[in-house]
């Protein structure tokens, strides 16, 4: 008897056993499609294409506001003491050479731009996505004395340079993004794509 | 029970436990006799709460999920729906009042230690409630699709795209899109109107069935059913729920409804404390407001969001930000295992105690002012002493709740 309740014991531990393994993993193969079920559309993947821009009455100090996949980007074009302010920062910036990967090789230089003058970045804010205010006044009330231009996100006060470098001590923990982007001609910049041709 | 197999209630009775649930739960349920004012916010909770399913079945009929619909939509209601103001303004007003009784709710278990043995786990179900609600206010923030809601979402979805190695995937999934847009506002309505409330009924469900198990505190912390009458079985210091404390919550129920209406009808917009200026503007997704806050209920959390300005131990700003976010939350759970103070209550513990919380109430306040201000370097310095002594309440309690000079609890409850 104590055998076989042995036995009846062991052979139901087994079959709970695989009972709630295959309901485990039914479970799971059920969850999937739900799961699934929230993550982009096919209709969200396929928006986002290349958009192109006019630049020739773009004048220095101004900011061109630009929607690409649903998200702002900038196109600034400098001024000469702008970009000669860009040189005067390295000590107060993050990542003042841009070493971390946040925009493509050709825009990994000192301006962080393909045009020295023209800066292109997307304008959401490295830490929690809100869009930075374009300051390009020198030394406001409010950002302080050494403030040589740039953009300050109000959310949470981190601050960019002009060439969209983040200040050291900010909450943001990187530069802006810098877009993938190319000259279609002089006037004509292409942004979401580093080929010509596609267009 | 007595038998009644002719009446009414005895049918009813033998196919359905009415009359032993009444009195389970209202009739003979003995609560202790020395309730004073903060035991209010428990039933106006539940007030709220009904207040809010109701008017928010009716918003319902005239809203509309879209992103390109969703804010005309709340101004249709507004402007030529019958009474659609006051039903959208007591929706609205209802939320902030929601938060008004339920930290107040919080701060009474904390006076008098109700999370302690054996109400631990009515104290996380508690928990469990306010998370719940908290998820409950940021969807239903989202809704008018105003410039507030935009950024303010923008800005809680970012927090999970902190999160190493699965943020990017997580966030995508979270908003079914790749940025803020029609897809995550229309999911975020699903949550607000079918999942969340579900669940928050459940959840307060199953709190005062746990409430009714162990029973309930009182501000002297010590346990009435440790005395019972020896002939009857009923603790000497209760006294039934009902009539006793559903009357005295009516007269709860007729002051909270005064100032309730009073802001209904002359402040709804409580000065862009309860509904943000910003947000009657539509959301513009290119360009964020000036200065954007959360809504006054969050803004002790946001200032420790963004009180981090320095990477630390290797994890960046930005995560420990968010890591000291959820935090300051979750870290209530653990309070009643924190607290080795040999008493319960406020009234018996010694002096470090009542300084440490009264420190923690105003580091709260401060956080929370903070919040609604836009960030200076003076204010986030300020952010950040005040975010070390949140978190030293907690973390330094059972040191010094140990080592406090406390008063002998009495053997009865006192007045």
């Amino acid at each position: 008897m104590a055998d076989s309740n042995g036995e009846m014991n062991s052979r139901r531990r087994f079959l709970v056993l695989t009972t709630s393994v295959a309901g485990g993993v039914a479970a799971v193969a059920v969850a999937t499609p739900f799961m699934l079920y929230m993550m982009p559309s096919e209709r969200a993947k396929a928006a986002g294409a290349p958009v192109e821009v006019d630049i020739s009455k773009l004048e220095p100090g101004m900011l061109l506001m630009v929607e690409w996949r649903g998200k702002v980007v900038w196109v600034l074009k400098r001024t000469q003491e702008m970009l000669e302010n860009l040189k005067k920062l390295n000590d107060v910036l993050a990542d003042p050479t841009s070493e971390k990967n946040q925009q493509p090789p050709y825009a990994q230089n000192e301006t962080r731009s393909i045009k020295p003058e023209i800066l292109v970045v997307v304008g959401v804010c490295t830490h929690l996505g809100c869009s930075p205010v374009y300051r390009k006044d020198i030394a406001p009330a409010d950002l302080g004395p050494d403030w040589l231009g740039g953009f300050f996100c109000p959310c949470h006060g981190s601050k960019f340079d002009l060439a969209g470098r983040v200040y050291k001590n900010v909450p943001a923990p990187t530069n802006l993004v810098v877009p993938p982007h190319v000259y279609l001609s002089e006037n004509r910049l292409l942004i979401g794509s580093e080929s010509k041709e596609s267009v | 029970m007595s038998k009644q197999e002719n009446s009414f209630m005895g049918w009813i009775d033998e196919r359905f436990p009415m009359t032993a649930t009444w009195r389970a739960h209202l009739s003979e349920y003995y609560a202790p006799k020395n309730f004073n004012f903060w035991y209010y916010f428990g039933s106006l909770a539940m007030l709220v709460l009904v207040n809010q399913l109701i008017t928010g079945i009716f918003l319902t009929m005239s809203y509309k999920p879209d992103a390109s619909l969703a804010f005309a939509s709340v101004e249709y209601i507004m402007r030529d729906v019958n009474f659609g103001w006051l039903i959208r303004y007591m929706h609205s007003t209802g939320a902030s009042m929601f938060f008004v009784v339920v930290y107040l709710h919080m701060f009474r278990g904390m006076m008098y230690g109700s999370y302690r043995k054996p109400r631990e786990l009515l104290w996380l179900i508690g928990m469990a409630i306010f998370f719940v609600l908290m998820s409950l206010a940021f969807t239903g923030y989202i809704l008018p699709w105003g410039q507030m809601s935009y950024w303010g979402a923008q800005v809680i979805v970012s927090m999970f795209g902190a999160i190493p190695y699965i943020g990017d995937t997580l966030s995508n999934w979270i908003l079914g899109d790749f940025m803020l847009s029609d897809a995550a506002l229309n999911r975020f309505f699903a949550y607000h109107v079918v999942t969340l409330p579900l669940l928050i009924i459940v959840l307060v469900f199953v709190h005062i069935i746990a409430l009714h198990e162990v029973g309930s505190n009182n501000p002297d912390g010590i346990e009435i059913k440790a005395n019972k009458d020896p002939k009857t079985g009923i603790p000497v210091d209760g006294i039934p729920f009902h009539p006793y404390y559903s009357v005295k919550d009516i007269v709860g129920i007729v002051a909270f409804l005064i100032v309730f209406t009073g802001i209904i009808f002359f402040v709804p917009e409580m000065g862009g404390y309860f509904l943000e200026h910003n947000n009657f503007i539509p959301a513009n997704t290119l360009q964020t407001p000036d200065h954007i806050a959360p809504v006054w209920y969050f803004t002790p959390y946001y200032s420790m969001l963004r009180a981090v300005t320095v990477n630390f131990l290797g994890v960046d700003a930005k995560l420990w930000g968010v890591i000291l976010m959820a935090g300051s939350v979750i870290i209530f759970c653990f309070l009643p295992w924190l607290d080795r103070s040999p008493v319960k209550s406020i009234r018996y513990k010694g002096p470090i105690f009542k300084f440490a919380l009264a420190l923690f109430v105003i580091s709260f306040l401060v956080l929370g002012w903070l919040g609604t201000k836009a960030p200076t370097p003076l204010y986030t310095l300020l952010a950040q002493i005040f975010t070390v002594i949140y978190f030293a309440f907690f973390i330094l309690m059972p040191l010094y709740s140990k080592i406090d000079k406390t008063k002998p609890e009495p053997k009865r409850v006192t007045k």
